[in-house]
């Protein structure tokens, strides 16, 4: 794979040759290794090295076109560059995109290269192997890890323009699944799992995943039909943070502004969730495994706040929305032929202090959703809308009894306003940290 | 079939192959032998190569723009190595001799195999003929056939206008289309040497009306797998016709009151209730997992009487069809259930080797970056021997499903699924429309409770989901009725 200088050089070259004066390219090369096993036995390894590119091209006209490939030699620019350069005709004429204004500016917390060396595959192996093992030795119904994996991945990113912005930064994750299957006589088969991320395998916590993969499954093994009706309802941390990114139209500028979104612009500053939450995003957050410290765009990533004390406070812009909306780019952009907005990871935390605190240890009658599914099909995010189906357990006299199958339903504006708790303690997820959130009352379809 | 040994490792280096850069054909041949054999010196029971080269575009118009068009390159190769009936799967840019090699070599190394010293014999690997699907059914112009950026746009922006003449209380109009263009050559250890070209196309639109706090979204989408003028073929006012009466019942919807109902699923993309309840489960990756209830029923009823149900990829122009698989094999007809027993499961190459049952032309990958597995391609529900108005009449109080959203199974074999446009009936009769439903089941509770199948099959296009990444598919069925399911609502 050539390196970032010589695609940079790559470039110039054929740009110089089309006669392109102004482009900019995000790219990123992957590295990984994973694997997969079954009852002991390597089930599947895969590994892959691979980059891909994205090149952005102004004309004369000055509207811009979009090529991504994955050749990225000179004669794979040089036909990115060109096919870029034709679709520039067919380019938005009003709106048009442009060079970050930050895409030269100092990152504060700049880590050019946060590397850990790969493990051997036969080291990931042995790893998952024992971890699936102790897994089925846990309990006896569990029969099987049907999901499970063990993954580690070197990602190398960068962004370059024809004015001389050049950024680059290389990390490196480990990751680890682990999905039970449960089988007993005369009852349902059971599912629960766990994941953790991290630098690399050494500091994957595999205990507690573990410990949480078994701890969930035996949880799951004595079910119950829940009663279809209404409920107060207590998220995970992960639960409410599936909710939050699934309807991220909220506090996203471009969705806004394509008429695409829960929100429009006169949604800022006015209260659109309970004064008793808090939510950032928060890409350089110290618990956001491989933090990524500037966007498509080359913008620097940084802390957003979004929602204070349930107030609209922020949006994530990309240099065009923030442009139109006449603030500063937030670095949350994916380059394209439209630019997109997504978040980088959430900071959920308590906005103003409760007037009364809850806890699971007393509550009664009370359905705690650890895990929510299918929210591919369950949101109608330009509705407010949810359908989905949980994991999770009713909570009685503060013991929990897992819940058989059923589903939450809802809007996500009355979520957010009929808030009546944030807990305090943060929690770790994939996507964010947060704490447990508790909300009033929601339908729960069961038997 | 392998050959007497004829090269020596050491020899390699100074091998001089010209195959083409830019197309996939017998120049590739001596290349993929050599590397086949490597391979097989090394000790690997059985190795597989697959190259893939992409030129993808989309289009989309937002109101009275075109906001974004873009192009896409890609070109790739997978290595799959198996020992015994562990395999892995090695995927990388360079398709040049020496990065497939590089590829190759990995494979071997994960699997604690190494490429032979350098005075060891490499047996050669006789390919069959390139067996050339694209060559030999027209398909090499198809990309020159497709249409132009400017006609993607000027259909688009036309389709979009007829959209805000139609449609009431419009918040957003979107008009999608892609066109993606695969170019696919695999080589492997058994001799298989096969070349296609896939053109799959898709057009839709997205619609999102508002009035008050009341909203509602619709889309629709078309799709085709062999006409290179499909997007000039597009009957775009029917279907800003369709969308815009949808959005507008749905507008006012009231939501569905949660609890169980007999169900009438519509035709078309209704048959996403079997491709994700039963189609998933009957794909022997998950037999390997032992996550379907089906694994061991092969010959036994799973369904009612009156179901029989298909896999197949050979439905001229719909959505999954294949002339072969991504491991080579012809694409074939497979009988899923025949009148609720179930015939076959649907099955790959390392599927077939680890559960015993044999490969249905099944094996599908996204792309490159996947290794293949058993995936589904057309799936459908048969036609039944009822009409329509017997379904209905035989429902006294009960929930229509004329436009489904996506859906999902479990690991337990839970599915849901969501409803985009839902009526009530009451006696037979449509009465109001509905908001918010959610299908909840068990695949093997369902099946039993599809009792009635009318007589007018219709297929749609969808995208599935699952190990080797997002494909294309077709999900299909008559109307059907559904007994009693757990509708999740309010």
């Amino acid at each position: 794979m050539p390196t970032i200088n010589e695609i940079a050089s790559y470039a110039q070259t054929a740009a110089q040759k089309l006669g392109i004066q102004k482009f900019d390219i995000y790219g990123s090369t992957v590295d990984e290794t994973s694997v997969q096993v079954d009852q002991g036995e390597p089930q599947q390894m895969k590994a892959s090295n691979r980059s891909g590119i994205t090149v952005r091209v102004w004309n004369d006209a000055h509207t811009v076109g979009v090529t991504s490939t994955t050749d990225v030699d000179l004669i794979g620019l040089e036909l990115a560059l060109k096919t870029a350069h034709e679709a520039s005709e067919f380019g938005v004429k009003d709106n048009v995109p442009d060079f970050s204004p930050e895409a030269t500016a100092a990152i504060a917390h700049a880590n050019a290269a946060d590397r850990s060396p790969q493990a051997e595959v036969s080291q990931l192996l042995q790893t998952l192997v024992g971890a699936e093992k102790e897994l089925l030795d846990a309990h006896p119904a569990i029969v099987g890890v049907p999901y499970n994996g063990l993954a580690q991945r070197d990602i190398d990113r960068f962004y370059l323009n024809s004015v001389g912005a050049l950024r680059h930064e290389a990390h490196s994750y480990a990751s680890l699944y682990l999905y039970t299957k449960t089988e007993e006589e005369g009852r349902k088969p059971r599912s629960a799992g766990a994941f953790r991320v991290s630098t690399g395998l050494a500091k994957l916590d595999i205990n507690g995943c573990l410990k949480e993969a078994a701890e969930k499954t035996i949880s799951h093994l004595n079910y119950e039909k829940v009663k279809t009706g209404k409920y107060r309802v207590v998220f995970s941390p992960e639960a409410f943070l599936s909710l939050l990114g699934a309807f991220s139209n909220l506090y996203n500028a471009q969705s806004i502004l394509d008429n695409q979104s829960l929100s429009t612009p006169e949604s800022l500053n006015t209260q659109i969730a309970s004064p008793l939450l808090s939510v950032c995003d928060d890409a350089l957050h110290p618990d956001n495994v491989g933090a990524e410290t500037f966007d498509g765009e080359g913008t620097p990533t940084r802390r957003v706040p979004l929602i204070t004390n349930g107030v609209l406070t922020s949006l994530l812009h990309s240099t065009g929305t923030a442009k139109r909306m006449k603030t500063e780019p937030t670095g949350n952009a994916n380059m394209g032929a439209k630019v997109t907005v997504s978040p980088n990871f959430f900071h959920v935390f308590p906005g103003e202090a409760a007037s009364e605190e809850y806890s699971l240890g007393t509550a009664d009658n009370v359905i705690l959703i650890d895990d929510l599914s299918a929210l591919h099909a369950g949101v109608q995010a330009l509705q407010g809308s949810f359908s989905l189906p949980f994991d999770g357990w009713l909570v009685k006299d503060g013991k929990r009894i897992s819940i058989e199958s059923a589903t939450v339903a809802g809007d996500i504006r009355e979520v957010l306003n009929s808030i009546i708790y944030v807990e305090k303690d943060l929690e770790f997820t994939g996507s964010g940290v947060a704490p447990r959130v508790w909300v009033n009352e929601l339908s729960v379809t069961g038997e | 079939m392998q050959a007497p040994t004829l090269l020596i490792s050491k020899e390699l280096p100074s091998l001089k192959y010209t195959y083409a850069p830019d197309r996939f054909d017998e120049t590739w041949e001596a290349p993929l032998s050599i590397l086949l054999g490597l391979g097989r010196a090394a000790g690997a029971d059985f190795i597989e190569f697959f190259l893939e080269r992409v030129n993808y575009i989309s289009c989309m118009a937002e109101d009275d723009a075109i906001t974004s068009i873009s192009p896409r390159l890609s070109t790739g190769a997978g290595v799959r190595v198996f020992r015994g009936k562990a395999d892995c799967y090695v995927s990388t840019n360079d398709l040049s001799f020496n990065g497939l090699k590089a590829a190759l070599e990995k494979g071997l190394s994960i699997m604690g195999l190494h490429l032979p010293l350098p005075n060891a014999f490499i047996p050669e690997i006789h390919l069959e003929l390139l067996r050339d699907y694209a060559t030999k059914k027209g398909k090499d112009a198809w990309l020159g056939n497709c249409s132009s950026m400017r006609e993607m746009g000027d259909v688009l922006l036309s389709a979009n206008g007829e959209l805000a003449q139609k449609a009431d209380h419009v918040q957003s109009r979107r008009a999608v289309y892609f066109r993606d263009w695969q170019e696919v050559l695999v080589a492997s250890s058994d001799g298989t040497f096969a070349r296609d070209i896939r053109l799959t196309q898709s057009v839709g639109y997205s619609l999102l009306c508002a009035d008050g706090t009341n909203r509602s979204s619709i889309s629709k989408r078309s799709g085709s797998t062999s006409d290179p003028g499909f997007l000039r073929t597009w009957d775009y006012k029917a279907d800003a016709e369709d969308v815009s009466e949808s959005a507008a019942k749905m507008l006012y919807a009231d939501y569905v009151e949660s609890g169980s109902y007999p169900v009438i699923m519509a035709n078309q993309f209704g048959g996403v209730i079997f491709h994700e309840a039963c189609g998933h489960l009957l794909e022997t990756t998950q037999i390997e997992r032992k996550t379907t209830p089906f694994a061991d029923k092969k010959g036994q009823k799973i369904a009612h009487e009156n179901l029989t149900a298909w896999d197949e990829g050979i439905t001229s122009d719909a959505f999954g069809t294949i002339d072969m698989d991504d491991e080579g094999m012809p694409a074939q007809r497979t009988l899923l259930i025949e009148n609720g027993i179930l015939k076959n499961f649907i099955s790959d190459r390392a599927g077939s080797a680890r559960t015993g049952h044999p490969r249905t032309g099944s094996g599908r990958r996204q792309s490159f970056t996947f290794a293949a597995a058993s995936r589904m391609r057309n799936t459908y529900i048969a036609p039944g021997e009822y009409s329509i108005e017997d379904l209905f009449n035989s429902v006294e109080k009960g929930i229509y499903c004329k436009k489904m959203g996506g859906g999902s199974v479990g690991p337990t074999g839970q599915f849901n699924f969501a409803v985009d446009e839902a009526y009530l009936i009451e006696n037979g009769k449509i009465t109001k429309p509905l908001k918010g439903a959610t299908l909840i089941g068990e695949a093997t509770e369902i099946m039993d409770k599809i009792s009635m199948c009318s007589n007018d099959l219709g297929l749609a296009a969808g995208f599935c989901g699952s190990v080797s990444g997002s494909i294309y598919v077709t999900v299909g069925q008559p109307h059907i009725k559904v007994d009693s399911i757990t509708v999740g609502g309010r």
